[in-house]
């Protein structure tokens, strides 16, 4: 019977405490972990060549040991900022249309959806680019731009294909809105009550309430909530990679392909140990997502607890 | 006057009209989708494919399935789910007991926080690393690993969030019973957010399954069932990836097909976890 004893039961506590702790570390670990032994493998290639040239060079040839970034990075980019071009606006409004407009129905039936939205893994998201969004652009949104908007060199391009920063971008602007969604509508609910009344009572229409009283309230958090978007649209790989066209060249427009730095690491894995430094340039590129994502995420998590601890 | 007044009502109509229109795209988008898989993926969805591995000349459209690849990718999913669970709980544990509402347990709320947006290539990449370095091959081992890593910090912040809204009172009683911290965390809170638990487990079981990225790096991929712990196994998402690659015609149908059988067990997961998070509820005290 001696485990019984309040002796024994309060070092169970106690152990358990303290091994808790050392699982609940773990995660911090982890982080360090990840940075370190991707700086360790893209050691060689960070020694042999400053990291200007690097980012910026535009030349990649890994039978040459030549390893310019730029084209890789610019895709990203290029790919990125299209997604968020469609989907801030749609997120943050359809944000405020479920937090400020519609009625408890419409937003119990929301919660689920986004959920689904979410849960459909990304070589789904690809398949659906694959059949819909890419013929799409081909047949439809590179003429109509092109007959509307041509004059305009960001809308003007030869790509015959529709694998384009512009498929992706619409396929990757799916895949965001339940982050940025859920947590815009999070944060909404977090501005007192009594603000939006106020408002109202002096006679501002609900839309007015929204520009001059919710959203200057509300702007740290719905920032975080772009930033989170952003860092998903940063990293994502198999979506992106099955509709972007991969082409290792900067884009002009946005229906020319690109070859963004997450389709670089996934689609040459399998020969980077045959080729000198590959594997460091590879293992650079990780490196670089990780650091910009750790980096967007950070800023993002803290300006949202600021805006909760704000409003609480 | 009256001028202004309609003025602002116009603006009030433009933007509800606006946000009624996206979010009649975001749940159209979602329609969308799933249409477009099922209407391409259901005319070559057999029974030979769901109980069949690829036999030769798989690949150029002959005969053969993707069952390889539904029991890999549940294998993977589930092992991973299980390993992530075993490291959640015991951190949640410690959040909200032990370490509370102090700076420390900020810290660590902040980096699973942070984990939470690492893009799963990353982490295939060090894992792929870690595996050299240990002179580990491709495996349902290392596929497991690593798709407990990515699932933690799904898990273990979304059961931080229920256990956070149990009411206080309910600890206390049990500490005022004489309970110790630990009795009271696996005997009280545990039990009390059992349906939430189950949300995050299932949770976390989805993103596993319907990851592809990490799984590319550490699982490897074969045409033979799963045998062994240390050796390669297939995905679906991998299988739906792979049978795109193919030029031939019949095999995209069967990649679309495969991308249905993907997104079905997704939408069961999902739905699931709500009728089970729901018929559980009943023996939470509220």
């Amino acid at each position: 019977m001696a485990a019984r004893e309040p002796g024994a039961r309060r070092m169970r506590d106690r152990l358990a405490e303290r091994s808790f702790l050392a699982l609940a570390l773990s995660p911090i670990a982890l982080i360090v972990g990840m940075i370190a032994a991707l700086l360790l493998r893209s050691r060689a290639l960070l020694e042999a060549k400053p990291i200007g040239d690097l980012l910026f060079g535009k030349i990649w040839q890994p039978l040459l040991g030549q390893f310019g970034f730029a084209p890789f990075i610019v895709g990203t980019l290029w790919v990125t900022l299209t997604t968020m071009i469609i989907a801030v606006p749609v997120c943050v409004l359809c944000a405020l249309y479920l937090s400020e407009y519609s009625g408890p129905k419409l937003r119990g039936l929301m919660k689920p959806l986004l959920d689904i939205l979410a849960a459909i893994p990304s070589v789904v998201y690809g398949v659906w680019g694959l059949i819909a969004i890419v013929p799409f652009t081909q047949s439809i949104a590179v003429p109509v731009f092109d007959r509307l908007l041509g004059f305009i060199p960001l809308f003007h391009s030869h790509n015959p294909t529709g694998f384009s920063v512009f498929s992706a971008g619409v396929v990757l602007a799916v895949m965001v809105t339940p982050v940025i969604i859920a947590v815009t509508y999070e944060v909404l609910q977090t501005v007192p009550q009594g603000l939006r009344e106020a408002s109202l009572a002096v006679g501002a229409t609900r839309w007015q309430t929204i520009k001059h009283v919710l959203i200057p309230k509300a702007l740290p958090g719905i920032i975080a909530a772009i930033v989170l978007g952003f860092s998903r649209a940063f990293g994502e790989t198999m979506a992106v990679m099955m509709v972007v066209g991969n082409v290792a060249q900067s884009p002009t427009s946005v229906f020319d392909p690109a070859y963004p730095l997450t389709a670089l690491i996934a689609n040459n894995y399998g020969e980077m140990m045959s080729i000198p430094m590959y594997d460091a340039a590879l293992m650079g590129a990780a490196l670089i997502l990780l650091l910009v994502v750790l980096g967007f995420n950070l800023i993002a998590m803290l300006a949202l607890r600021q805006a909760v601890r704000r409003a609480v | 006057m009256k001028k202004k007044f309609s003025r602002r009502h116009l603006e009030e109509l433009i933007f509800k009209v606006l946000m009624i229109g996206s979010f009649v795209f975001v749940v159209g988008s979602l329609g969308l989708i799933l249409l477009t898989v099922i209407v391409e993926g259901l005319p070559a969805l057999t029974w030979n494919m769901l109980t069949q591995t690829p036999k030769g000349g798989f690949y150029l459209g002959k005969e053969g399935g993707i069952l390889n690849a539904i029991v890999g990718s549940l294998y993977l999913a589930g092992g991973a789910t299980f390993l992530a669970m075993s490291i959640s709980i015991p951190i949640v544990l410690y959040l909200t007991t032990y370490a509370q509402r102090s700076r420390r347990a900020g810290v660590m709320r902040l980096s699973l926080d942070v984990l939470w947006g690492v893009p799963s290539i990353v982490y295939g990449a060090f894992a792929f690393i870690v595996m050299l370095a240990i002179g580990m091959r491709a495996s349902l081992l290392a596929g497991v690993i690593v798709l407990a890593l990515i699932e933690v910090p799904i898990m273990a912040r979304a059961m931080d969030e229920v256990i956070r809204s149990i009411p206080h009172e309910l600890r206390e009683a049990s500490y005022a019973l004489g309970s110790t911290r630990f009795e009271t965390a696996t005997k009280v809170v545990l039990r009390q957010a059992l349906p939430g638990i189950v949300t995050a487990v299932l949770l976390a079981f989805g993103r596993g399954i319907g990851d592809a990225a990490a799984v590319l790096f550490t699982a490897g991929y074969t045409d033979r069932m799963p045998d062994g712990l240390l050796r390669p196994v297939a995905s679906l998402p991998l299988a739906v990836f792979f049978q795109l690659g193919t030029p031939f015609p019949e095999v995209q149908q069967r990649a679309y097909a495969s991308a249905l059988v993907l997104t079905i067990l997704v939408l069961i997961i999902s739905l699931g976890s709500r009728v089970i998070a729901r018929r559980l509820s009943k023996y939470v005290v509220k």
